[in-house]
């Protein structure tokens, strides 16, 4: 081994601490980094991509089931069609807790194809007549596979053997194409030479529709992607916010890292001269004491960040509607090459200096105090009535400015990351809740055709038709829910299909009757209606109509224009946002399609359900718990990978920490030796070092608490305009004044558990050793 | 006769599979003797001082020091032990540069538990005995060598320890402020200081302790009482 190489090793060996932190920050950096960066490439265009692979369909055609079914077409636009395909529209009935909207079904005895490459993601692809594969995004997924769903409307029960995901959202269920012999229509796919634009798809559309075969409209790629698009884009502020942290971040403490080791060993250095080394000999051996370790982090890290990256990209690819995607090869490759740049760089910045020191001030460097800084701290802490040990620890920062200001850079990235995470997650639950504004206790109803009846479960008329939607008699629901014991309150909502001018297709008119006190509504601005002639309406509506709080819009309901004076804007992103919130007398004889109730605290949910329904049963309506549970797939994929990667920026703060106050004690330790030859025992001596770190956690936690609010300040609107809406103001006031504090108080907890080891290294360290230390 | 202040019996202590540092080695110091400890360098004298002082442990024997088990002491109360019966002098006086120098000869007495009000009084009194009380808001680094070592004196003593160990305590000082340390070392024995002092200066042996024992290469060779 050369010279250079021995002192390499002898350096590493000596320096053992200060090479497994700048080892684990890299690590953590270059994990946090690979995770974040797979998670942008993942974000950047998983629809286009997903569809491409799947060969989804830019064109869904459907035809009249009358002319039996039809023969693809094929104009110069198509360059591959699949089908025709048998569809059906039934109403699944899967027992409680399953949603029992209609679902579009198509018969497809084969998942593959030229076209729409149905990927089945749980169970297999339907084999016989009595089985249906269910879509990824419908009701229940995974959790009904085995279990028999009844369909009145096909008069026939059907067996769940497989989730499936089409990219194209071509059906919500499939079935072999004999289950549909009597369809209701058919669908042929059709992927297109060029597709990018609604005019090339339109052009298409309409060529396909000229060749007749009973065709009778059909559905573009692009409304698709648009929504998934929609539904995406909230995830890139959110993972630029994290990236940009974890970046700022990992440079700080892997740069300080190496900084501070090389700085540690500027009288090392001086010696090395002494003895004939060359400066630049010097400086690639302080190079190379830094990169080692560093490169082995950062290994360690790509490996990690894969590993990690594998199940999140497979929620991510849930989330997205995609298939789960790999990791992209090319973030490794930048990020360990960015990563050892910044070691490379922060360490020949550093080593360079120190190279160019005179022998003579190396050799000094480490010998001689520097006297004059911290004096005065050090005699105000010795004139409080502060135990000795905890006023010398609290004095010390004072002596070297410079490491503690980068303590409290670490403090202050770690503390920020904690409250700007903790916002967003408190954020999200309160978008949650507006996202489902009319959960409450009970349900009765919902929006389907049967309104307030209970789902069809008899069999069907003779001669095939579906039994008769019955009419259920709203004012007996309400007043049997006003006298079943335990209710709280309850609002009805009727739902009308009404136009407005200017806004193409339908405008969902809601109409509230009852106390909606209780619902989840949450407003953007203005007030909540007051009575007929007013509403509220999501941002969406607003911008559709060119309208704003204050103006009157013209709702056309049932051929009666209906004119409503809009108070207020609401956060809602149902339908788009294309819907008018208003009181129920607004659309006069429109009755309650769902009742929302709430019981009062205490009450047994199952026996009131059981009571409710014994009084609603000979109404033909049917009550049920009206919450799904917790978070939606993408909310809660947000909050695990905030939780992934606060906990991460969290530990390479902590690592910042460990990293300083090592130096430190390293420093001083000499100096704790005299401590405790003068009577300090381990005790106080770890209190010492401990509390040496209480004004850098302090001031990096009341700096990073308002960064980490300010963040999410920006973030969170950026969240909004991403998903093409503003948010309830709610979402941003998330943070009380003993949540802040708590934060600051985080950022002390972040500053003390860093320097929990080396102070009790210090507290061990036998104090004759520690007298001899040079 | 007088219970010994110090007793090693028997005491061994070797450094990572190296020769003993120490062989076998005996001592009794009774109170109110000052012992000079003399020896090459490399012979134990410092693993001697150690020992005694709780900031070693021996591998082998016992170290008794005014009635405590130095040898089984663990961290935590061997550093009860120091501040409490031990007084340190050390070659290069260790004040910490961060304090005055009143707070440095405070420093034992608070980390014992005493009140600052008191220490501080108990530290006054001592740097005006010692000659060096006009500094007591000064900082180390601003007194001379004899200055520094007066203080680190004052800082030894400021918990009334039964015993003052001195480790080369003229070893950085020139020849005028090394006789002056000398003579007040001499004073605190007069005035029934229980003392022990390494060092390779024969004078200074002379000048301030009534006994000298020689340790080479770890074993206890001479004793001699003047």
């Amino acid at each position: 081994m050369s010279a250079l190489g021995r002192v390499v090793r002898a350096g590493l060996g000596r320096r053992r601490v200060q090479a497994v932190v700048i080892g684990l920050a890299a690590m953590m950096a270059v994990t946090a980094s690979v995770l974040g960066g797979s998670l942008l490439v993942a974000s950047s265009a998983p629809f286009d991509t997903s569809f491409e692979e799947q060969r989804g369909a830019h064109v869904i055609a459907r035809y009249s089931a009358d002319a039996g079914p039809p023969e693809a077409a094929a104009p110069p636009e198509v360059t591959a069609s699949a089908g025709p395909f048998p569809t059906a529209t039934a109403t699944p009935d899967a027992g409680a807790g399953v949603d029992r909207a209609p679902l579009v079904i198509a018969g497809r005895a084969d998942p593959g194809g030229p076209v729409d490459a149905v990927a089945v993601t749980a169970g297999r692809w339907v084999a016989g007549p009595g089985e249906v594969v269910l879509a990824t995004d419908g009701p229940g997924g995974e959790r009904l596979l085995g279990r028999e769903v009844r369909f009145a409307e096909l008069d026939t029960a059907l067996t769940v053997v497989g989730v499936a995901r089409s990219v194209g959202r071509t059906a919500e269920a499939w079935v072999l194409p004999a289950v549909l012999a009597e369809p209701e229509g058919y669908q042929v796919l059709y992927r297109l030479a060029a597709a990018d634009t609604a005019e090339r798809v339109d052009a298409a559309t309409a060529a396909i529709g000229a060749a007749g075969g009973g065709f009778t409209g059909a559905r573009s790629w692009l409304v698709v992607r648009h929504e998934a698009v929609r539904e995406t884009a909230v995830f890139v502020p959110f993972l630029a916010a994290f990236g940009v942290l974890g970046l700022v971040m990992s440079v700080l403490v892997v740069g300080n890292a190496v900084a501070g080791a090389v700085a540690s060993g500027t009288r090392r250095i001086g010696v090395l001269k002494a003895l004939g080394s060359t400066p630049a000999q010097v400086v690639w051996a302080y190079l190379a004491q830094a990169l080692v370790p560093a490169s082995a982090g950062t290994a360690l890290g790509v490996g990690a960040g894969y590993l990690l990256a594998v199940p999140v990209l497979a929620d991510a690819g849930e989330v997205f509607g995609t298939t789960a995607r790999p990791v992209d090869p090319l973030v490794g490759v930048v990020v360990v090459a960015g990563a050892l740049g910044v070691v490379a760089v922060t360490g020949l910045a550093a080593a360079w200096r120190a190279g160019r020191l005179r022998t003579a001030d190396a050799l000094a460097v480490g010998r001689t105090p520097r006297p004059g800084r911290g004096r005065r701290a050090g005699r105000l802490f010795a004139r409080l009535p502060l135990p000795r040990p905890v006023g010398l620890g609290l004095a010390r920062p004072f002596a070297r400015p410079a490491r503690a200001l980068a303590l409290v850079a670490a403090v202050v990235f770690g503390t920020a990351a904690v409250t700007f995470a903790v916002g967003l997650g408190a954020t999200l639950a309160e978008v949650q809740s507006a996202r489902q504004p009319d959960a409450a206790d009970v349900a009765i109803g919902g929006g389907g055709p049967g309104g307030l009846a209970a789902p069809p479960t008899a069999a069907p008329q003779p001669g095939g038709q579906p039994p008769p939607v019955r009419r259920v008699d709203a004012g007996a629901v309400a007043a049997a829910v006003d006298a079943q014991p335990g209710t709280a309150g309850h609002y009805g909502v009727s739902r009308a299909k009404t136009s407005v001018p200017g806004v193409p297709g339908t405008v969902v008119g809601l109409g509230f009757s009852g106390d909606t006190s209780s619902s989840s509504y949450r407003l953007i601005s203005g007030t909540w209606f007051h009575g007929p002639g007013e509403a509220v309406v999501p941002a969406p509506l607003l911008s559709a109509t060119g309208t704003r709080v204050g103006d009157t819009i013209t709702v056309e309901d049932r051929g009666r224009p209906v004119a409503l004076r809009i108070v207020g804007e609401v956060f809602d992103t149902r339908n788009d946002g294309l819907q008018v919130l208003t009181d129920a007398a607004s659309f006069p004889g429109l009755p309650p399609t769902s009742y929302h109730v709430t019981v009062r605290p205490g009450t047994d949910l199952d026996a009131y359900l059981a009571g409710l329904n014994a009084a609603l049963g000979p109404l033909g309506s049917e009550a049920r718990p009206g919450r799904s549970s917790g978070f939606s797939d993408m909310l809660f994929l947000i909050g695990g990978l905030t939780a992934i990667l606060t906990l991460m920026l969290v530990v390479v703060a902590g690592l910042g920490v460990l990293n300083a106050v090592v130096l430190d004690t390293r420093e001083r330790v000499r100096e704790l030796g005299v401590h405790k030859a003068l009577g300090m025992t381990p005790r106080q001596t770890m209190t010492a070092v401990v509390c040496s770190i209480v004004p850098p956690g302090v001031v990096g936690g009341a700096v990073g608490v308002p960064v980490g609010v300010a963040l999410h300040g920006v973030i969170v609107p950026a969240m909004g305009d991403s998903a093409g809406t503003r948010l309830p103001a709610a979402a941003y006031a998330v943070f009380s004044p003993a949540a802040l504090a708590l934060f600051v108080v985080g950022g002390l907890l972040i500053a003390v558990l860093g320097a929990l080891l080396p102070a009790g290294w210090a507290a061990r360290t036998r104090t004759a050793n520690a007298l001899r230390a040079e | 006769m007088t219970t010994p202040v110090i007793e090693l019996r028997d005491v061994s202590r070797r450094y990572d599979g190296g020769p003993p540092a120490l062989h076998g080695a005996s001592l009794t110091v009774r109170p109110g003797e000052a012992v000079a400890v003399l020896g090459p360098s490399g012979s134990g004298k410092s693993t001697l001082l150690n020992l005694i002082a709780g900031l070693d442990r021996p591998d082998g024997g016992t170290v008794t020091v005014d009635g405590v088990r130095v040898d089984r002491l663990g961290e935590a109360a061997a550093a009860r032990y120091r501040r409490a019966r031990i007084g340190m002098v050390f070659q290069f006086f260790n004040l910490l540069d961060d304090l005055t120098v009143a707070d440095n000869v405070a420093l034992p007495a608070q980390l014992a538990g005493t009140s600052r009000a008191q220490a501080r009084r108990r530290s006054a009194e001592l740097l005006a005995a010692l000659g060096v009380d006009r500094h007591a808001e000064s900082y180390p680094g601003r007194l001379s060598g004899g200055e520094r070592q007066r203080v680190a004196v004052a800082r030894a003593l400021v918990n009334r320890p039964a015993l003052l160990l001195a480790d080369e305590p003229t070893g950085a000082l020139d020849s005028a402020s090394g006789e002056e340390v000398s003579a007040l070392l001499a004073g605190l024995n007069a005035e029934g200081q229980t003392l022990v002092v390494v060092t390779h200066d024969l004078e200074l042996a002379k000048s301030c302790t009534n006994r000298t024992i020689r340790i080479v290469d770890g074993h206890v060779t001479e004793e001699d009482a003047r």
